[in-house]
């Protein structure tokens, strides 16, 4: 009757796993400095956004190798996190930082929130992701994709075939059927807001008036959009096409009541997504800096990568972790993620956002 | 701030009428030797200290060239146009619809009435996100996104505010006014408008000054009912602090909302004074209730039954539903999934653990504005001098940004020796700014109507002044204290925008982990938020149902 047994057991499987597998290893002379194995019992707090998890396991495992008591100071959504940070810079309310996305991760390096470190285990992590951080303060972590969620029984009631690309999202075809976040005010919404600038470059506000012209609706948030607008969720939102996230048909299934249905209802438009790393880093200012740079070593770990699927819903940036068969099959992967780099996006985002209010909603 | 701290404050101003013997006695301040100082000194620091400093501290971080200049755009005073018209309708609109609720709610007999009153103030603790989804779930596809909707939720949340100042007047107005002008041969409504309107108008214009209040500074209404083109100061100040990190900006606004604020409380005082009426009440209001027997009578009540019902009622009913609907049969899964959701991770939090968090704050968060609000109080009470500047100065927090205090908190208490940040205490010191006005509204009333010749004959008989009023005042004012504690517990209960921004490590409250229920997909996230909101209703709608009590035995004391 219970999920849970079952998502642990898949999880410790996950571990073990993970554990036995071991990354690549490389020349000493890459890593700045190597923290020591283990510390007098201290405490290190790790201060996140309010959608942090880890499992339990993981974090008993990183005080019984290290000595490390994690505290985790959770609150907020990623842009209030950074802008603490940020005024907070030099006098930090933790330790170390996780949960700063690509979006915000300039505005944040660029204030000295964080201290250089680069861990060993860097060069595990696909340099793609890396070259996003677009500065050696931050690790990436984990990473995401935005992308268009479609309502597979809505079409197949309809005999319509889902749209395949964004082009189709302003195809009349297609009328009325998507909503979106606002970006002024929703993460995922500014994150769709970039897949269009990525791929239409300057022209990204044309496509805006032609999905204006074939009535897309703009809500203020993720819930208004995915509980209350979006037809498969659940609460008698009207509309089949919504800006969520690859893997949120694998978390339809795991925060499913039981019986868990055999697959999600929805499915995901592959086609412009945005690809959004989390990342971490040693906060400047931190009184533990070798026990931070411990965490953040952790957090590169293959039992803490092996973790983030199931407990954050995104996927590990460690090349070789296994993924849990949930996301093997319903997590959309996407060939050709959409992105910005970093500093482009800190110097125009203001502008985009303002740009995109003119030409959606007056 | 939330409308859920702000519209718990009118109950108070209510509940405690003027009793007779004040229009006897004159001036207040008469009792020998009791200065108002001693008492408005823990207040003051309190709120200098934790609102003053916090505030300005952000505010002369952000303060810039381009406070200004955002003054300058035209974009910003469409959003103070939309801001100051929508909490207008709003206004007018609760009194339209709580009007008649206070009269029958406050005049009928009928069984059921405390129940009703108490449940009428539920939504004061609901996250506006939660009635947000169930409004959208409810209203026609068309509603949403509009004005329309932002009203009705306005209305939803204010209902007990006009309810309760109006009423707790209405129930203590003398009868026989209204019963001698009918037997000189008045109208019903004849008599309505000469004789019971005129003394009723300064308890509507403070339920009015309040509700525009709330609705003025109104956030998560705006954001999840509202569309992408509704956007009220507050938002804005939101987001130029917590999203764009334009604190210049920011700051700007925020000296624009407290101006505003400050020029409405100036108004409603100098209204409220101008309109005051000095009136024999009745102390006890058993006298007033009658049951409704003439047939407009019962169509009266059957009216506001039905606008109850179908405005306040439906609403809740609908998210209790929800908790133990299970994929169209009944059925308790999402309560069982309380226990289990995200167990065996670092965000695991179980519903006792929540309820037990909250419930910790909420005793502090009373303690503190209990103590603040009460001391308060007395000063503004026996203060022949700046009492009235306190009273305002203690509201401003009702009226700033949540995010706004939040940032300031961080910053003004983020070095040595004063780091607070990360500590327990924040939550309850921010929840407690919200509920010491809505204290101060319950207890002043009382405060002022102690006989200081009761305390003249305590001092005639050799008695200190403290000693004096500790014994003459104290007996008084401790079942007022119980009111107000009632309210600020409700206030920290449903306390949202402050909690989920300030990083603890301990277990969420209940309204914050409903929203971070909200905030991903599945069923089962959405079911045991209904069932967590279910929870927070129920908690709530219990200590109202204590305050109600408290409050019903104390007239006969004065």
């Amino acid at each position: 009757m219970r999920r849970h047994p079952t998502v642990l057991a898949l999880v410790s499987g996950l571990f073990l796993a993970a554990c036995g597998q071991g990354g690549p290893t490389l020349p000493p002379s890459a890593v700045t400095s190597a923290p020591p194995a283990s510390f007098a019992p201290v405490t290190v707090r790790l201060v996140t956004h309010d959608s942090f998890a880890l499992s339990d396991a993981t974090v008993a495992d990183l005080r019984r190798r290290t000595g490390i008591t994690l505290q985790v100071l959770a609150a907020g959504d990623a842009g209030e996190l950074v802008n603490k940070a940020v005024l907070t810079a030099g006098r930090p309310e933790g330790d170390v930082l996780f949960g700063v996305d690509t979006t915000l991760v300039s505005r944040a390096v660029q204030a000295g929130v964080f201290a250089a470190y680069r861990p060993r285990a860097l060069d595990t992590i696909d340099p793609a992701l890396r070259r996003l951080a677009g500065s050696d303060a931050v690790v990436p972590v984990d990473y995401g994709d935005v992308c268009v969620n479609a309502d597979d029984r809505w079409f197949a009631g309809r005999g319509l075939a889902a749209p395949g690309s964004l082009e189709d999202l302003a195809d009349p075809r297609y009328r009325d059927l998507l909503v979106v976040e606002n970006p002024a005010t929703s993460s995922p919404g500014l994150a769709f807001l970039m897949a269009t600038v990525a791929r239409y470059g300057d022209a990204w506000p044309d496509y805006w008036r032609r999905l204006r012209a074939n009535g897309v609706l703009v809500v203020n948030g993720w819930t208004e959009a995915y509980t209350g607008e979006f037809s498969a969720g659940g609460q008698g939102g009207r509309r089949p096409l919504v800006v969520s996230y690859a893997s949120s048909p694998p978390a339809e299934i795991v925060y499913a009541a039981d019986p868990k249905p055999a697959k999600p209802s929805t499915s995901v438009l592959t086609d412009g997504c945005f690809r959004q790393v989390e990342f971490a880093g040693v906060l400047a200012g931190t009184r533990h800096e070798q026990a931070a740079r411990a965490v953040v070593d952790w957090l590169l770990s293959a039992p803490v990568q092996a973790d983030v699927p199931l407990s954050m819903f995104v996927f590990p940036v460690r090349t070789g972790t296994p993924l849990p068969e949930v996301f093997q099959r319903f997590a959309a992967r996407p060939a050709r993620p959409l992105s910005l780099d970093p500093a482009t996006i800190t110097a125009h985002r203001e502008q985009w956002v303002e740009e995109w209010t003119r030409v959606v909603l007056r | 701030m939330d409308q859920g701290g702000a519209a718990l404050t009118v109950t108070a101003l209510v509940g405690t009428p003027t009793p007779p013997d004040r229009s006897a006695t004159g001036p207040v301040a008469a009792g020998p030797a009791l200065r108002a100082w001693p008492f408005g000194l823990v207040p003051a620091a309190f709120l200098l200290v934790f609102f003053g400093w916090p505030v300005a501290t952000l505010l002369g971080h952000g303060a810039g060239r381009r406070s200004l200049q955002v003054l300058s755009q035209p974009e910003i005073w469409r959003v103070v146009g939309f801001t100051v018209g929508q909490a207008l309708l709003s206004t007018l609109l609760t009194l339209l619809v709580g009007l008649p609720g206070a009269y029958v709610l406050h005049r009928y007999a009928f069984p059921g009435r405390r129940l009703l009153l108490a449940v009428a103030t539920v939504p004061f603790v609901l996250p506006t996100v939660v009635v947000g989804l169930a409004f959208r779930a409810l209203l026609p596809a068309a509603w949403v996104g509009t004005l329309g909707a932002i009203l009705l939720a306005h209305v939803f949340f204010n209902y007990a505010v006009v309810v309760r100042v109006v009423g707790g007047l209405w129930a203590h107005l003398d009868p026989r006014f209204e019963q001698a002008a009918r037997s000189l041969g008045a109208s019903p409504w004849q008599a309505f408008r000469t004789v019971t309107w005129p003394l009723l108008r300064p308890a509507v214009a403070a339920a009015a000054a309040l509700v525009f209040l709330f609705t003025f500074t109104s956030f998560g209404v705006v954001l999840v009912l509202g569309g992408p083109g509704t956007v009220t100061l507050e938002v804005e100040i939101y987001r130029r602090t917590a999203q764009l990190l334009d604190l210049s900006g920011a700051a700007g606004l925020a000296v624009l909302q407290l101006a505003g604020l400050a020029a409405v409380l100036g108004v409603s005082a100098r209204l409220q004074a101008r309109l005051a009426v000095v009136q024999p009440l009745r102390v006890s209001d058993g006298g007033t209730l009658r049951r409704p027997d003439r047939f407009a009578e019962r169509a009266l009540l059957a009216g506001v039954l039905v606008s109850v019902a179908g405005l306040l009622l439906a609403p809740m009913t609908a998210l209790v539903l929800r908790s133990v609907r299970v994929r169209g049969a009944f059925g308790l899964d999402w309560w069982r999934a309380l226990g289990t959701v995200d167990a065996g991770t670092t965000r695991f939090a179980s519903p006792l653990a929540s309820l037990r968090v909250s419930l910790g704050y909420a005793v502090v968060a009373t303690f503190i504005a209990v103590a603040v609000g009460g001391l308060a109080a007395c000063a503004v009470a026996y203060a022949r001098r700046g009492g009235r500047t306190l009273d305002a100065a203690l509201m401003l927090p009702l009226g700033t940004s949540a995010v706004t205090v939040g940032f300031g908190l961080l910053l003004a208490f983020g070095r040595p020796p004063l780091d607070l940040r990360g500590t327990w205490i924040v939550v309850p010191l921010a929840h407690a700014l919200v509920a010491v006005p809505l204290v101060l509204r319950t207890v002043l009333p009382v405060a002022r109507s102690v006989d200081p010749r009761l305390r003249q004959v305590a001092s005639t008989l050799g008695a200190t002044p403290l000693r004096a009023w500790a014994s003459v005042d104290l007996p008084v004012l401790a079942r007022a204290f119980g009111v107000g504690a009632g309210f600020a517990f409700a206030v920290s209960l449903g306390e949202f925008g402050a909690t989920a921004f300030l990083a603890r490590s301990d277990a969420p409250t209940l309204p914050v982990q409903v929203v971070r229920l909200l905030g991903r997909p599945g069923e089962q996230s959405y079911g045991a938020a209904m069932a967590l909101a279910t929870l927070l209703m129920a908690v709530t709608a219990v200590a109202m149902l204590v305050t109600e009590r408290l409050r019903a035995g104390r007239p006969g004391e004065l």
